[in-house]
């Protein structure tokens, strides 16, 4: 049951609480998101400093990097995908517990960036695992990891818990597994999940 | 009729563990009743930093290398005992000496056992 917003405010105003089990729970998970600790290129570097004392993530409940993505929540890429390093970061993104959020940092992670049309780099990882937000700059600035992850935190405040919009952690039929890609003869086999991302025509 | 003074102590010991234990058990219920579980193959895995796990984990090590590790924690805390024995040695007495001399010997003792046994030859 939604509460009227006005309402809500006009009785916050007398002193009095009013919520609901979804506005508490997503409360208490947006405010202890704890990201992997784990940096793949240059944009780790700023990721390092987004967590230090001029920045700050504690300030969001996002302070405690996991060294392990069983009690991880959040998988920042940080820097290029290489195609060698891709199987791994699928790997670990399916090792995390659910609910798992990803935060696509920086040109490469997001689309390759400079090294496009290199033949050893991923052309964004939203091909392999689902992607919640991305961050353009090479890298992006501290300030916008931390927009990227307000960003995150109203996702996850917007998210409902029943209904067909709900997510996939709490949806049965959800895709649970994504696979890992395998190393070809030329390229990553698949070359992307087309569960997660559907390949674009190209129209010549 | 008095109370046990103990009584206090226990509700205080009940409440603590209640104070632990239900956040525990109410993220646990949570779970259960919200939360789809979704295992799979890659999920289940050995956690090896991303990369797939090769082999066994018991690996065997020789065990020379315990026996140089004790060996060398022995003379290395004798070290220990032996610095303060050394910067007051001037002002130590007949029966400190003798008995700083039964702790090297014993110690000696030992090294020698050690080099006959032959552990400290390294195959």
């Amino acid at each position: 049951m939604a509460v009227d917003e006005k309402l809500k405010i006009e009785l916050g105003k007398q002193g009095i609480l009013v919520t609901t089990l979804q506005e508490l729970y997503n409360w208490g998970r947006r405010n202890s998101v704890w990201p992997m600790q784990f940096g793949l290129a240059c944009c780790a570097i700023e990721m390092i400093a987004t967590t230090m004392a001029r920045y700050d993530m504690a300030r969001f409940g996002a302070e405690v990097f996991r060294p392990s993505p069983r009690q991880a929540d959040l998988m920042i890429i940080s820097g290029t995908v290489t195609k060698k390093m891709a199987p791994q970061v699928v790997r670990l993104y399916n090792q995390m517990a659910e609910p798992k959020y990803v935060i696509a940092m920086g040109a490469c992670a997001i689309s390759g960036g400079p090294f496009k049309q290199g033949y050893n780099v991923l052309k964004g990882i939203d091909r392999y695992i689902p992607v919640d937000v991305h961050i353009p700059g090479c890298p992006p600035r501290p300030e916008a990891l931390l927009q990227a992850f307000i960003t995150l935190q109203k996702k996850i405040d917007d998210q409902r818990l029943t209904g067909e919009q709900r997510p996939p952690h709490l949806d049965e039929k959800a895709q649970g597994e994504f696979p890992v890609p395998k190393y070809g003869e030329h390229d990553l086999e698949p070359s992307s999940n087309p569960g997660v991302w559907p390949v674009p025509i190209t129209i010549r | 009729m008095t109370l046990s003074p103990y009584v206090s102590l226990t509700v205080l010991f009940v409440a603590a563990l209640a104070f632990g234990l239900t956040p525990l058990g109410l993220a646990w219920l949570w779970g259960r009743v919200f939360s789809p579980a979704k295992p799979n193959a890659t999920k289940n895995a050995i956690y090896e930093c991303g990369l797939e796990s090769k082999g066994d984990a018991w690996v065997q090590f020789r065990p020379a290398y315990y026996l140089y590790a004790i060996i060398f924690l022995i003379f290395d805390v004798e070290a220990v005992f032996l610095l303060p024995f050394a910067v007051a040695f001037t002002g130590l007495g007949y029966a400190a000496c003798l008995s700083m001399l039964i702790f090297v010997l014993l110690l000696v003792e030992g090294l020698a056992w050690a080099w006959a046994k032959g552990v400290l030859t390294w195959e």
